[in-house]
């Protein structure tokens, strides 16, 4: 088991978000949590890479508790995170924000090895490596927060609401690459999202989140034929 | 050159310094700070008690006097770890108002008659005065231009760049945020120190009044006016804000009233910076260079 969660309940002061979630996900799969606009989804995510803290459960990343240990302790143990709206450094140019993803791997063999993969994924980053992140369009910025993400060879890539504010397109494309990702390079995913549709379709299995608890949880297959789950989310 | 030009000159270098050193807090890490002047005050104090009562050298003094104000700045950094923006701005605003009092109140520090008779700095066995004095602040800004292009190259730099950026997508980089904000503010209140050492011993004479609040925003002032976060921004600062009054000394009258003039201005029409990004300076010189940004 890469990641284990219990009964993970995260407040913002006086108002609990997130009502004790358990889930678990398994190396080299892709698992999907799906949800309305404030279910909880982002603050999971979040509390998993240690920005917002945990009011109780544990977290076992590797089968060690991690739930009480600063954020950038967990990224150097190979937990990392597309952010939702990608959050890339604006002032700092596309290499810059790629080489802070390698901050703390000092092997300059390996920078740039990492680097000639990442810009053969993304291409278009190659293209504007010297521009500073604010001048990307806002797709060009969601492949940089991915890249900036993969540059340190996480064990668990976090990706939050990826497909906010972008063009259909883009999504098929990002949803595409993040298949890529974990079918060829055997990358541990944990997807949350709105799009429900996209997010079942690539993904392994599923929990459904609704207002901080989770409500149905099992193969992404078998949920996309699910009556209730068609109704409710998918809009069939 | 007169000796009036050599002394307006000795304290815009001398103020470069200090700005340079706030540059490094607020224009690399992203940490306000409106008492940076305390810093300033406490290289002078130390360098001055090591001089006088200690009985060293100003060289035998000066590795101390970055020891100390790097640590003390260590200490009264630690606020910028839990506070943000405002929070922080205040805060350091209070810090400034206590050094000065202690300054100020303590016997040990001379109270309100402050330090006198500080040595003049020697160096191969002369007295430096006039020029040499000049060229030696002249020296030490290079030095401390140099340490801070050194930094905007290395790693601290970046992952201080990162923070400032956005603290919490640096800390899901596995950028300590605790570290390298702490070590923004040592190198930047070292800095500060050695601008107060050789205020020391180029005044001779110093008191707590000379290291207040309004010493704090002038240096501030210096940074924005420049370009917060660029190599050279705080050094055109100080020697735009150093020269003005004299070049406005005519005006007195006015003078005050140019001077608030000018930030507006610069707020309004340049909020980066005479050196920031998308500034006039910058774009006229992206052209000189051939064009070659998009």
């Amino acid at each position: 088991m890469l990641l284990d969660v219990q009964d993970l309940h995260i407040a913002y002061r006086d108002i609990e978000a997130v009502h004790g979630v358990s889930f678990s996900v398994e190396e080299g799969e892709l698992v999907s949590i799906i949800g309305a606009n404030g279910a909880g989804k982002s603050s999971i995510l979040n509390s998993l890479m240690g920005l917002v803290p945990a009011r109780s459960g544990t977290i076992r990343f590797r089968g060690e508790d991690i739930s009480r240990i600063p954020s950038h302790v967990r990224a150097r143990i190979g937990i990392r995170i597309v952010p939702e709206r990608a959050r890339v450094f604006p002032r700092l140019t596309v290499r810059e924000n790629l080489r802070i993803g390698l901050y703390g791997i000092h092997e300059p063999a390996k920078e740039k090895e990492r680097l000639a993969w990442l810009y053969e994924l993304f291409p278009i980053l190659e293209e504007r490596s010297s521009q500073y992140a604010v001048t990307l369009s806002g797709g060009e910025q969601q492949q940089l927060a991915i890249a900036r993400a993969l540059v340190s060879d996480p064990k668990l890539l976090l990706v939050d609401e990826v497909s906010m504010g972008l063009m259909p397109k883009l999504v098929d494309q990002v949803f595409e690459v993040l298949q890529h990702l974990n079918r060829e390079r055997g990358l541990t995913i944990l997807l949350v999202e709105q799009n429900a549709l996209a997010s079942l379709e690539i993904s392994r299995r599923c929990y459904v989140l609704e207002t901080g608890r989770i409500q149905f949880e099992g193969a992404s297959e078998v949920m996309r034929d699910d009556p209730r789950i068609r109704e409710a989310y998918l809009g069939l | 050159m007169s000796d009036y030009t050599i002394t307006i000159g000795t304290f815009i270098a001398i103020q470069a310094i200090v700005a340079c050193g706030l540059n490094v807090i607020v224009g690399y890490a992203g940490q306000i700070s409106l008492g940076h002047a305390a810093f300033f005050g406490i290289g002078a104090y130390a360098s001055a008690l090591l001089t006088t009562a200690g009985g060293f050298s100003f060289w035998g003094a000066l590795p101390l006097v970055l020891f100390i104000t790097g640590f003390i700045g260590l200490v009264l950094g630690l606020p910028s770890l839990r506070l943000k923006e405002d929070f922080l701005a205040i805060t350091t605003i209070g810090i400034n108002f206590i050094v000065v009092s202690v300054f100020l109140y303590v016997p040990f520090f001379g109270g309100a008659l402050g330090i006198g008779g500080i040595p003049r700095v020697i160096l191969f066995g002369t007295r430096l005065r006039g020029t040499p004095f000049l060229f030696l602040c002249l020296a030490f800004l290079a030095a401390v231009q140099l340490v801070s292009w050194l930094f905007t190259r290395s790693w601290s730099g970046l992952a201080c760049f990162a923070l400032r950026e956005d603290e919490a997508a640096a800390s899901s980089m596995g950028v300590s945020p605790v570290r390298f904000k702490l070590a923004a503010f040592i190198l930047g209140t070292a800095m500060a120190g050695l601008g107060g050492a050789l205020y020391a011993h180029f005044m001779r004479f110093i008191s707590a009044t000379d290291f207040g609040f309004p010493m704090s925003v002038m240096i501030l002032s210096m940074v924005v006016l420049g370009g917060m976060g660029t190599l050279w921004g705080p050094v055109l600062g100080a020697l735009v804000l150093g020269m003005l009054p004299e070049v406005f000394r005519p005006l007195t009258e006015y003078r005050m009233f140019l001077y608030a003039a000018l930030l507006l201005l610069m707020i309004r029409f340049q909020p980066g910076g005479l050196l920031g990004e998308s500034s006039l300076a910058r774009q006229i010189f992206s052209r000189l260079k051939g064009g070659e940004k998009e």
